[in-house]
């Protein structure tokens, strides 16, 4: 069993480039996708924070 | 009917109830294709598991083209109509683009090595999709580097759009030029030239990808829009200075400024 998941995460012989190559994508679209709903978060925090402060017009 | 979606408020109603929906979808189905193509396909005959590369190299490819086409389509209506949803579609857009790009560029050099024995090679394929990830990095800068944000929308519309010619470079290099890059297996006429068992996580990812990027580029124009609308509060309580202490005695007088 160990051997086989060694077997695995060896790729045959390709580890240094196939997980590299998956590591990058989830890296970069993982961070957008991080760094998107940050700042969407943070859009919506000041907008409420914003409207409460001007008062409830409109 | 695209008018119709195309009203701000209505945008964000919408893809608020859509938003959740898009991203629980993106992450399953890329789930599923990682299974599949990280332990269901087999090893390549010739590749070995280096193959593997594949099934985030082709998808991404995709992504990178699909998206520049999104975003020229958007500029190209934010020029003729002068629609503001459809600039903050393109703006939007852009760095997912770029960003499934870099990652078409970096997985596609991790591939090359093993395979060609090169990271890089100066041939048609590489090239022009270097190109596209730059032309992507001159639209962000260029609407990003007007003080007036309208003038910065109009002329990166005009560059995505010029940079519309690329596409089919890219597309049909592999067939116009000798280069080192394979020609297209799955997107040609005919039969694609690739294994059920391979096409199968190929196609899956390219649907989580293609779901990742609607479920970001919602994301990213709900928050444009939201920081729109702080600016415009922002300029209107600027205008009418400290109004929560106006508002008792002037609130009689006069009904309050309906805010966009």
């Amino acid at each position: 069993m160990v051997n086989s998941i060694g077997a695995y995460f060896a790729m045959g012989g390709y580890a240094v480039y196939v997980w590299p190559a998956y590591g990058i994508a989830t890296a970069v679209l993982g961070g957008l996708a991080l760094y998107a709903w940050q700042r969407y978060r943070d859009s919506v925090r000041s907008l409420e924070r914003l409207q409460r402060q001007l008062g409830p017009r409109r | 009917m695209l008018s119709r979606f195309a009203n701000p408020a209505r945008f964000m109603r919408i893809s608020a109830t859509a938003l959740p929906w898009c991203a629980g979808a993106s992450a399953a189905i890329i789930a599923v294709g990682l299974y599949l193509g990280l332990i269901v396909a087999p090893p390549d005959y010739q590749q070995g598991e280096a193959v593997r590369i594949m099934y985030i190299h082709v998808p991404a490819a995709w992504m990178a083209l699909n998206a520049y086409l999104f975003v020229a389509v958007a500029s190209g209506v934010a020029l003729v109509w002068r629609h503001p949803l459809a600039e903050i579609a393109a703006r939007s857009a852009a760095p997912i683009g770029a960003a499934f790009t870099f990652v078409c560029l970096a997985t596609g050099s991790l591939w090359g090595r093993p395979m060609w024995g090169t990271w890089w090679v100066w041939d048609a394929r590489l090239t022009s999709v270097l190109v596209l990830f730059f032309l992507y990095l001159g639209y962000i800068a260029l609407v990003n580097g007007f003080d007036d944000p309208a003038r910065g929308g109009r002329a990166g519309s005009i560059l995505a759009l010029v940079g519309v010619v690329n596409l089919p470079i890219i597309k049909f290099s592999v067939d116009w030029w000798n280069t080192l890059h394979q020609p297209a297996s799955v997107l040609r006429f005919g039969k694609p030239t690739i294994a059920l068992s391979m096409l199968m996580p190929l196609l899956v990812m390219a649907l989580g990808f293609t779901l990742l990027f609607v479920t970001l580029l919602l994301v990213r124009m709900r928050t444009e829009l939201n920081e729109r609308k702080i600016r415009a509060l922002r300029l209107n309580a600027m205008a009418a200075p400290m109004p929560t202490r106006r508002r008792p005695e002037s609130a009689e007088l006069a009904p309050p400024a309906a805010l966009p």
